[in-house]
């Protein structure tokens, strides 16, 4: 079975280019300065191609796919 | 592994406790003074000293810097890493309104290097980093190592760092670089207690938290215990200051409410507007709500707000607090490490807001203000931007009668000119 994913940003790598947000509008908004604003919610599986698409697209590698059981609590 | 001391001495009754004074004392260097009040710290080995961190865990020990962490939590953690434990006193204390660590540092060094070692004992470590952020407090240490050099030598290598004062400095990871040669600014991958200095598994904590870890280890949890509630055990600094005729580092019991605190700086209920209750990192509180608060995280936070680095400042009757707020906004904005785009713009942008706000500008000025307030907010590598929106909130729903003065008249009757809370 596929493992639960979301996306996940490096702040400090990440430039603003906004390429994620045109690639996964779905789940990638862009704030006043340009910057993407992640929905932190597990990657649907219809949109699991256009996430991969969108991490490959960044520029700075600021975007990653992570399985959500490795994720630590804060 | 190494046995806990026998708990034998007896420590102070009722308060202050980690302020006591040494009777005769020849000055904060004079470890025999010192050592009047307490024994030595349990001696650092290889491992960990579980039967300390087990009393500390009794204690109920809650971190003093800021975010409030059970110190039991973070020993283990730090102690249960492979390699062998270092020990870094945060002594950056970058809340501009705080000085209570400071105030550990000059005149209650001989306590704050016991609570390292004691920690250093818990985590079994055998290095120990000052990370300090002002000449005198670095001086102060440098001269209680130098009197213990002889008569308490340990083993243990100890070192200060002079590090710059920003507020990101006292962030755990900024600090671990600064204290490891790079620049003090946040960065991404593995907690300090994971990997820190060196690669190690570091202990990042607070002076006035070593303090109380220094004579929970000399006197026990159940002594600890005697003074606070169950929701805040224990005594805690706080620094007081703003519509007060004594303003100064106060040591309070755990949940005491915010009035005997006012009380005790002879402030009077009536000259005070406002309460910033936990400093910049913390919130507003309406005065009418304020004063019965108890200060305590549970009770802080249904106030939004939390204990933080124990700032309590009172905003006077007739001073502007949305000016005020304004100008801790503007502050923050030039204390980000220009590292994350929501944090570098986003407190621009809000600064900005706020301003417009103090000349005159209209609700949705407000409303954007609140938007961009939680879009900024956890999206940096640090907690910074998240603190600034905190504060910014708050200040917008407390002075919003200010912000409605300035719209209608521009201005306010406070004097415009009149600056107030301390910033750096």
């Amino acid at each position: 079975m596929r493992e639960p994913t979301t996306i996940s940003l490096d702040p400090i790598a990440c430039d603003g280019h906004g390429l994620c947000a045109d690639l996964l509008p779905e789940m990638i908004r862009l704030d006043d300065w340009g910057y993407p604003i992640l929905d932190r919610r597990e990657v649907p599986p219809a949109l699991m191609a256009h996430a991969q698409r969108a991490v490959t697209a960044c520029p700075v590698l600021a975007l990653k796919l992570r399985a959500v059981d490795r994720i630590r609590p804060a | 592994m190494a046995a806990v001391q026998p708990l034998t001495s007896t420590g102070p009754t009722g308060l202050p406790r980690i302020l006591a004074a040494a009777p005769g004392s020849g000055g904060p260097a004079d470890l025999a003074a010192h050592r009047a009040l307490m024994p030595p710290p349990p001696r650092p080995g290889r491992g960990a000293n579980r039967p300390l961190i087990d009393e500390v865990e009794r204690a109920g020990l809650l971190g003093r810097g800021g975010a409030g962490f059970p110190t039991a939590k973070k020993l283990l953690a730090v102690a249960s890493g492979r390699r062998r434990a270092i020990v870094v006193v945060n002594g950056a204390e970058s809340e501009p309104a705080s000085m209570k660590d400071r105030l550990l540092l000059t005149t209650r060094p001989h306590l704050v290097l016991d609570g390292a070692l004691a920690a250093a004992a818990a985590v079994g470590a055998d290095r120990i980093e000052f990370g300090i952020d002002t000449d005198d407090a670095a001086r102060s240490i440098q001269t209680a190592l130098a009197a213990r050099r002889g008569p308490e030598h340990t083993g243990v290598t100890i070192r200060i760092v002079r590090v710059p004062r920003a507020y990101i400095t006292g962030e755990e990871r900024s600090l671990v670089r600064a204290i490891g040669g790079d620049p003090a600014i946040p960065a991404m991958g593995p907690r300090p207690f994971e990997r820190g200095v060196d690669g190690r598994p570091t202990l990042v904590q607070n002076v006035e938290t070593l303090a109380h870890l220094a004579q929970i280890a000399a006197f026990g949890a159940d002594w600890f215990r005697e003074v606070g509630a169950d929701d805040e055990p224990g005594s805690r600094l706080v620094t007081v200051s703003g519509a007060v005729a004594k303003p100064g580092v106060y040591e309070v019991a755990g949940g005491t409410p915010v009035a005997n605190v006012l009380r005790a700086a002879a402030g009077r209920d009536d000259d005070v507007a406002a309460v910033l209750v936990g400093g910049y990192f913390g919130a507003w509180i309406d005065v009418a709500h304020a004063l019965d608060v108890r200060l305590s995280d549970p009770d802080l936070a249904a106030h939004g707000t939390a204990f933080g680095a124990g700032v309590l400042w009172f905003l006077p009757r007739g001073a502007c607090g949305l000016r005020e707020t304004e100008r801790v906004a503007t502050w923050f904005a030039g204390q980000t490490a220009n590292q994350c785009g929501p944090c570098v713009h986003g407190l621009a942008s809000i600064a900005g807001g706020l301003s417009s706000l103090v000349r005159g500008g209209g609700r949705d000025t407000a409303a954007q203000l609140r938007r961009w307030s939680d879009d900024v907010e956890g999206r940096g590598a640090c907690r910074l931007p998240d603190g600034a929106v905190r504060f910014v909130r708050s200040g917008l729903k407390v002075f919003a009668a200010d912000i409605e003065r300035h719209r209608i008249h521009g201005q306010c009757d406070a004097d415009p000119a009149q600056t107030l809370l301390p910033l750096y």
